[in-house]
Formats: structure tokens, C-alpha cells, sequence
């Protein structure tokens, strides 16, 4: 139905924007990763595998990349063991008052990533709310200083982040299960726990793995909760390219290390895809 | 108003406490009455129908039964035991509904087994019944198949045997005929009959279509805005419709209304002797009951009530034709007669007055 | 439906659990921007407006505010104008590398912002593109291209193509049918796309972090204070954009709700 003309219009000049805003780009962290740094602060066009090797030569950077994952693990499984009732609440009881619960989850995902980052780091401080109002009803006698300045604040920032996302795929999953399933399994017997394992948690998986692969992958990549809120323990990958591309001018160092995140993501993402196509049903 | 309650019972069943009772059940949805004192009984082995239109509280009727709604008053008893009290899972119920309801991440033989695995059978029981219930619908050879690959008319007798390999003392079917095409419906409704002789359990078939409901049923219920109109055999309701709704939904009819004196009835133009009480009355005449005659051919039985008309209209129907013939005082009347071509000009037509029966009225809504 | 109530009673407690962990921190947020004594401590006392009027005659915010609608609305006009036609082309051309294309254009969505600001960093030091609003417009435009295709995506599987083809029909061309049917159509997933792009635009500061020139935009501004101290100034403006944020989005949901409740193809 459509004409050439047509179909040419709207396809070349996104493509064209997407070859030199994204495809380019991805192409210069490629060439940059295998460049080097001179002494005087230049970037040396030579091609070389230094930069791989360095990453994997010096123990700081597998560190930093495995306590991120590790840290990105645990924002997804809470935000997976927080969201999830919650959306099946949404979905199969909360009844007229749907929409507004609806609304209520995403009005935090659009609200200011730096606010909400901000709010706790208020929080958590060793003058903060929480260690105040502990000191104030006497359940603490001086302020808990894991609280701010270490893992356990990026974890809980980020979590407090991504719930949100794990929330909505898992919700519109959900939303799909026929109802008349869950009668037909009642009918056939089934009491309600036993139907939610049998029908609907193995109906809900992909919607499960979209919600892991963004409360994953968003944190692995996270440099902002760390500057706020990590301290020196809780350092992610990312910081250390944020440094590598300031203070510590070794772009294709940096380079590097973000191309090894990128193909990490893009891996993740494509085994995610491959799963929910597997666990999809329709 | 009151209707029949009273199923016509056949002396085999006489005597025997029924499967089902329903007793005074009623329900609304908020402030819409959907079913008002409803009783019914459902006997061991019989074929019930419940037939209405949309909105006639069929469905919900039936959502009561199997436990997906509760009633707001009376109760329901199965051999004498409430099963009204029960959640769906613990009723020896079971269900087909209209659109299958399949779970589509489990092959059919799983489909099928799932209920059996849900009260965990041992693995070579279930796997036995498993295979008997797909050869009672002629499906063994999609056992391993996805309810996604399979065609609606397939996907429904997997459905059946779903239902059917728990051995229910009820089985309730929830318009399972009606997404699929005329001819294969056909074929299914035959199938499902004589499914139900062979198995010999109890089921309860909702349907709006009244052929369907004739082709199949033992007893019919109809139900018309929460309310039953008649309960009985096919052959019963047709030929003895009780209210002029029955006589107009099941099948066609033409409604004669007149005015009964000193035992005469008079509708227009017409009259005959009735043995009812003075005043008002309503007669159902089927088309088939009335026929055309010539004076060669007319019966010489003086009762049979007989006059001249118009052919105005012929439609039609394959093997019958209905025409629809005008009298002089206007009134007009619908004659089923074998086809023969280009019927036209006045006819005479004449019935018996045995097959004008009467009917009570039907008030409007409800 | 009835469903079981003895195991599901916990659900409505861990739903208000839930909802509490998300809004306390910024209730609290905003509960502090009055109090005078500082960001912590507990409980708020010393109750005051004094924070707001500082903000009020802080003109670094208020500068750093007007980069940012600059730059959201010149973000919304590239994004919507690459990414209308990308979803378009997505629904109804066929080319080689659509795939590809389907997934770069999707990519920034999912993607950590590091990845998307430092390689947009390395494209423009080669193109020996000095830092400034600008590079911020060109990366928010870039990442949020995919939120504009999207949004126009889904209306469009909404949209009744036999109209185009009844305006085709009727003897209108591709450009008209373009102008006259398929874009009033999609008029409020566009609208809808705007609204969110703009508010994530303005909030945006992981691409924006490394695409910084002299200008700030208003999430960097206050970047930079947090550095030098924390202030409840901080809290007041954040409770604002909060405000701001909030309408944006109920609006934008509503505006989805209507179009869906209506059934119109739009």
C-alpha cells in the first residue's frame, strides 16, 4: 500500500540519525579501547590489546566489575521479591482501585533519579532522619554508620530506583493471564496456591526475566549512586571509567572497559529475549 | 408471577433423591436482580438444558453451580449436602468453558492430567486416564501438541475430556458450541449426546440456541430475566409451551389472541370451541399445525376451524416453506407447508382447534 | 472472583509496605524543605519558608532551570521528528538491517546512560564539537528517540489502517494522507511522548554528566551543590520538580487512559 517514496521518507532519516548518533559512536569505543595514552596526555591512534590486557592484569578492575554484579544481583532480586506481590496485588485484587495503584507505582519512576538519590543520602547520614529518629526513640544510642557510605546504600538506593521497573512488566504480564484460567483451574481442583505455582507464576515469567534484565542491568552500569552514596567500599565499574575519562585521563582505558560493558549488557539482554521467547506462550 | 418449578420427572427417576437442588437461589449485581428464586432439580444421568437469551442470568446460573459466584439467598444441595458452601475446588463439579480456557504452557495430555495432578493421583493412574479421556474424544494423537496448534473445534473436545477425566458426578458446559461453525457445531451437539449416554453423568448445558438445546436435552429450562419460565422435555415444551414467551422462543408460532364466551373462544374471524373460563385468552398455533387446503382436500371434521386468505409473502427454507397468509380482518398468520414453486392469491386454510394451545401471557421485560 | 483470603491476607500489608519504601524518602524530602534546621536530624523543627525563598532569588537555579526546558524542548522536537518516521518505518517498511535498526533505535532505553554519554562524548571529540547545550541536546535527543518511537509504535498498532486507505481512495496522496489522517490519529500518542520526554529530559543527568559544557542544566546545577554541601535549598527545589514531575505524569496517564477508554484510534 505504501510507495517507495514513502516508505524511503520515513525510514532514512532515522536511520541516518542512528548511524551517526549511535552506530558511530559505539564504533569510536570500539576504535578507542584498542588506542593508548602518551605521557604528554594524548591519545596515541596505534592499535594495541593493552588496554585488554591491563584489565585483566590488574585485580581492581575484576573486582570492582564482580562486586558490581554482585551488588546489581542483589537490586534485582529485592526489587523482584518487593515488586512482585505487589503487581500481583494490583492485577487480582485491588479491584476499582487499580488505576490508581497503577498510577501510584509510576509516579516514582518519573520523579528525578538525583531526588530520589538525594532523599536517602538525607536518610541514611550519620545526622540523617533514620539515625535521628532511632537516637530519638532511644532504639540506638549512636548513629549506624554502615547506613551511608557503603554497599549497602547503593543497594538500597538503587533498589528504592528499580522496583518500579521490575514492577510494571511483571504487572502487564499479569494483566494477560486470562481470568477464565485461574477459574479452570479451581474448577479442576486446583486450591489457590497450588493455581498460582502451576498457572499463573509459569504464565508471569517473561515478565519476571524484563523486569531482572532492567533492575540488573540499569545497576551494573549505575555511577551515580555510588558518588553519592558508596564511599570507597562502594566503588562500582562505573565510577572507575568516570575517573578513567576525568581525573585519571586514560580515555581508551575507559574505552575499554565501557565496551566490555557493553557487550556484557547486549549479551544479557539477548539471553533474557531468548528466554522469554521460551517462556512465552501465546 | 408464578412458573413451573416442578420438573416432569420420568418414573425411572421417580423416587430418587435428585443429583442437584437448587432452592431459592437468587442473585444481583449490585442493584440489577440477574436471578430471582430460582429452584430446579437435576436428576443422576440426565441431559439439562438451560436455555435463555443474554441477560437471562443463564451464565450466572451456572457460575453459581460450579462455584465462580455465590448466590445472595437460598442454598444448593448435592445428594442432600450443601455445596453451596464449598470453594469450587473441593465440589465434585467440573467445568467446560466457552472459550476452552486451556493452559496454553501445557501440552493437551498435561491439560488434561491437571486435575488429576492437583490431587495427586500416583503417575501411572494418571497417565492411564489421561490416555482413555483423549480417546473418548478421538484425540490421542495430539497428546504431546500445544493448545496453541490445535483448531477451536479440537481445543473443545480437549476441554470436555479435561473436565470429563475427573469423573464429576456434574458436568456443566457453558455454551462450548458456540465459537464454532454451523456444520462442525452440528456434528459436536451428536457427539455430545451421546457422549453424555455413554459416560452417564449429569450435564448441565447452557445455550441461547433453542434448536440446540432441542436437538440435545432431556429436559429444557428456560430462563427468561431470572426467572423460569417452564422446565421440561423438548417434545413437552414445544407442544405445550406454557407462556406465549416459551411458545415464541422455541421455534415458530403464531399467537392468537380472542375472547372466550360461553365456551367459544373468538379471534376475529375465526372461532372455536374451548372448555376454559370466560374472558381474555391467548392461543399458540404452530405453522406446521395449519394446513392448505382444497375443497377436495379439506377435512370433513366439523370442529376443525377453517377460512380464506392471502398469500402475501413466501420465504423460502429448503425442504419446508413459510408463508405468510393475510384474512380479511387483517389478521395475519404464518403456515409452514412443503415447497412448491410460485404459491400466490388466496388460499384456504384450516387447524385443529386441539392445536391452538393455550398460553398465559408474557409481560414485557421483567 | 472469589480466590482464597487466608494466604493472600499478607498482600495488601506488603502493598502498603511497599508504597511506603517508595513515597517516604520523598515525603520526607519534602517534609525537611521546611525545616530550619538542616536536612537531618529528627524530628523537623523550626518550621520555615526560609529555604524556598532562597531558591527563589537564586539565580544559578533559576539559569540552570531555563538550559533545562531549553534543551528538553529542543530534545522533544529531534526525538519526535526522528522518531515518528522511525515508528512508522518499523510498522510498515521492510529493509535490510531493520532488525538492527529496530534494536539501536531501543537500545538507549535499556542501556546504562555511561555508555550512551561517553561514546556521544567520543563522537563529538572527533568531531572537534566543543561541550555545550548543544552536545547535551544532540545525547537527550538521541537517547530518547527510542520513548517517542515507542509510544507512536503502540498507537499506531492501535490505528485503523483502512482510513489511510479510504484517504488514499479518495484520492489524496501520501503526503496529504501523511498530514491529514495519519498523524491526527496519532495525535495523542504524540502528545503523550512529548509530555514524557520532556520530563525525562529535564531530569536526565547520567548522559548529561559527561556532555556538560559551561551551561548547566538544572539536575547538574544541583549536582554540583551537592558536592559543596547540602542545603534544604536543595530540598526545596527538589519537592518542586517533584510537584512538576507528578502532574506530568498523571496527565500523561490520563491522556493514555482516555485514548484507550474511547476506543479511538489514536
Amino acid at each position: 500500500m505504501f510507495s517507495r517514496a514513502y516508505r524511503a521518507a520515513i525510514t532514512l532519516p532515522p536511520l541516518l540519525w542512528v548511524v551517526l548518533f549511535l552506530l558511530a559512536p559505539y564504533g569510536l569505543l570500539f576504535c578507542y579501547s584498542f588506542w593508548s595514552v602518551s605521557p604528554a596526555q594524548t591519545i596515541v591512534h596505534s592499535w594495541t590489546l593493552d588496554n585488554y590486557r591491563e584489565l585483566f592484569r590488574v585485580n581492581v578492575y575484576l573486582q570492582t566489575l564482580f562486586r558490581s554484579m554482585w551488588i546489581a544481583a542483589r537490586v534485582m532480586i529485592f526489587s523482584l521479591l518487593l515488586g512482585y506481590p505487589l503487581a500481583y496485588y494490583l492485577s487480582f485484587y485491588a479491584g476499582p482501585r487499580k488505576d490508581l495503584f497503577y498510577q501510584l507505582v509510576i509516579i516514582p519512576l518519573w520523579v528525578s533519579y538525583l531526588v530520589r538519590a538525594y532523599a536517602w543520602k538525607t536518610i541514611l547520614g550519620s545526622d540523617g532522619v533514620l539515625n535521628t529518629l532511632l537516637q530519638y526513640v532511644h532504639l540506638t544510642k549512636h548513629p549506624l554508620e554502615f547506613l551511608l557510605y557503603s554497599p549497602f546504600a547503593v543497594v538500597l538506593t538503587l533498589t528504592h530506583i528499580y522496583t518500579p521497573f521490575a514492577v510494571l512488566p511483571i504487572y502487564s504480564a499479569l494483566e494477560h493471564i486470562p481470568r477464565n484460567l485461574v477459574e479452570a483451574s479451581h474448577d479442576l481442583g486446583a486450591s489457590p496456591l497450588q493455581t498460582f505455582w502451576r498457572v499463573i507464576f509459569p504464565l508471569s515469567i517473561p515478565g519476571v526475566l524484563a523486569g531482572a534484565t532492567f533492575a540488573f542491568v540499569l545497576s551494573l552500569g549505575d555511577f551515580l549512586a555510588p558518588l553519592l552514596l558508596g564511599g570507597p567500599s562502594g566503588i562500582m565499574i562505573s565510577n572507575i571509567v568516570v575517573s578513567l575519562f576525568g581525573a585519571a585521563y586514560n580515555w581508551p582505558l575507559g574505552a575499554a572497559i565501557s565496551l566490555c560493558m557493553l557487550i556484557l549488557v547486549v549479551s544479557l539482554l539477548f539471553l533474557s529475549e531468548k528466554l522469554e521467547k521460551k517462556w512465552s506462550f501465546r | 408471577m408464578a412458573t413451573t418449578t416442578e420438573p416432569v420427572v420420568t418414573s425411572a427417576q421417580a423416587g430418587l433423591q435428585p443429583l442437584l437442588a437448587i432452592r431459592n437461589v437468587a442473585k444481583s449485581f449490585g442493584k440489577n436482580p440477574v436471578l430471582r428464586d430460582i429452584s430446579l432439580q437435576i436428576a443422576e444421568g440426565e441431559f439439562l438444558t438451560i436455555l435463555g437469551e443474554s441477560g437471562s442470568g443463564k451464565t450466572t446460573l451456572l457460575r453459581i453451580i460450579a462455584g465462580f459466584e455465590s448466590a445472595d439467598s437460598g442454598e444448593i444441595l448435592m445428594e442432600g449436602e450443601r455445596l453451596d458452601v464449598l470453594p469450587p475446588y473441593r465440589r465434585r463439579v467440573n467445568t467446560v468453558f466457552q472459550h476452552y480456557a486451556l493452559f496454553p504452557h501445557l501440552t493437551v495430555e498435561e491439560n488434561v492430567g491437571y486435575g488429576l495432578r492437583v490431587t495427586k493421583l500416583p503417575k501411572t493412574e494418571i497417565a492411564g486416564r489421561v490416555m482413555e479421556a483423549l480417546a473418548m474424544v478421538k484425540m490421542t494423537a495430539f497428546a504431546r501438541s500445544k493448545p496453541a496448534k490445535i483448531s477451536g473445534g479440537q481445543q473443545q473436545r480437549i476441554a470436555l475430556a479435561r473436565a470429563l477425566v475427573n469423573r464429576p458426578r456434574l458436568l456443566l458446559l457453558d455454551e462450548p458450541l458456540s465459537a464454532l461453525d454451523a456444520n462442525l457445531r452440528r456434528q459436536m451437539q451428536v457427539e455430545l449426546k451421546s457422549l453424555q449416554r455413554e459416560v452417564g453423568i449429569s450435564f448441565v448445558f447452557v445455550t441461547h440456541d433453542q434448536e440446540e438445546a432441542m436437538v440435545m436435552s432431556d429436559r429444557i429450562a428456560l430462563l427468561r430475566t431470572g426467572e423460569l419460565e417452564q422446565v421440561a422435555s423438548p417434545r413437552e415444551i414445544y407442544s405445550h409451551p406454557a407462556t406465549a414467551y416459551t411458545a415464541q422462543f422455541i421455534g415458530h408460532t403464531n399467537l392468537l389472541r380472542g375472547e372466550i364466551k360461553s365456551g367459544i373462544v373468538r379471534c376475529n374471524s375465526l372461532s372455536w370451541r374451548v372448555g376454559l373460563p370466560e374472558g381474555p385468552a391467548l392461543f399458540s398455533l404452530r405453522p406446521e399445525n395449519i394446513r392448505i387446503v382444497t375443497p377436495a382436500t379439506g377435512s370433513s371434521d366439523i370442529s376443525v376451524v377453517t377460512s380464506r386468505g392471502k398469500i402475501q409473502h413466501q420465504a423460502f427454507h429448503g425442504a419446508t416453506e413459510l408463508l405468510q397468509v393475510v384474512f380479511n380482518d387483517g389478521l395475519t398468520l404464518s403456515v409452514r407447508t412443503a415447497t412448491r414453486e410460485n404459491r400466490q392469491g388466496d388460499v384456504q386454510l384450516e387447524f385443529s382447534p386441539a392445536d391452538a394451545v393455550p398460553v398465559r401471557e408474557s409481560p414485557e421485560g421483567g | 472472583m472469589s480466590t482464597a483470603r487466608d494466604t493472600s491476607r499478607w498482600l495488601p500489608w506488603h502493598a502498603i509496605v511497599v508504597f511506603g519504601f517508595l513515597y517516604l524518602p520523598i515525603v520526607t524530602l519534602i517534609v525537611y524543605s521546611f525545616n530550619g534546621s538542616g536536612v537531618g536530624g529528627f524530628p523537623p523543627h523550626n518550621l520555615t519558608l526560609d529555604w524556598y525563598r532562597m531558591l527563589f532569588a537564586d539565580d544559578a537555579i533559576w539559569e540552570s532551570v531555563l538550559n533545562s526546558v531549553i534543551v528538553a524542548l529542543a530534545a522533544m522536537a529531534i526525538s519526535l521528528t526522528f522518531g515518528i518516521p522511525a515508528a512508522l518505518a518499523l510498522d510498515r517498511a521492510n529493509f535490510p538491517g531493520k532488525t538492527l535498526f529496530r534494536r539501536l533505535v531501543l537500545l538507549p532505553l535499556i542501556l546504562p546512560g555511561i555508555i550512551t554519554g561517553l561514546s556521544l562524548l567520543m563522537l563529538f571529540r572527533a568531531g572537534d564539537v566543543k561541550l555545550s547545550l548543544l552536545t547535551i541536546v544532540l545525547g537527550h535527543g538521541t537517547a530518547l528517540i527510542s520513548v517517542a518511537t515507542t509510544e507512536v509504535f503502540a498507537g499506531l498498532q492501535k490505528l485503523d489502517r483502512a482510513q489511510e486507505e479510504a484517504s488514499l481512495d479518495l484520492g489524496a496522496n501520501y503526503w496529504q494522507t501523511f498530514w491529514r489522517v495519519t498523524i491526527p490519529n496519532l495525535r495523542l500518542s504524540i502528545i503523550g511522548a512529548a509530555l514524557l520526554i520532556f520530563t525525562l529530559s529535564m531530569d536526565e543527568i547520567a548522559v548529561s554528566f559527561f556532555l556538560i559544557g559551561r551551561d548547566n542544566t538544572l539536575p547538574l546545577e544541583i549536582w554540583g551543590r551537592l558536592r559543596r554541601g547540602i542545603t534544604p535549598e536543595i530540598n526545596a527545589i527538589s519537592s518542586i520538580i517533584f510537584v512538576f514531575s507528578l502532574i506530568a505524569i498523571v496527565s500523561w496517564y490520563r491522556l493514555r487512559m482516555n485514548t484507550e477508554k474511547q476506543g479511538i484510534a489514536v
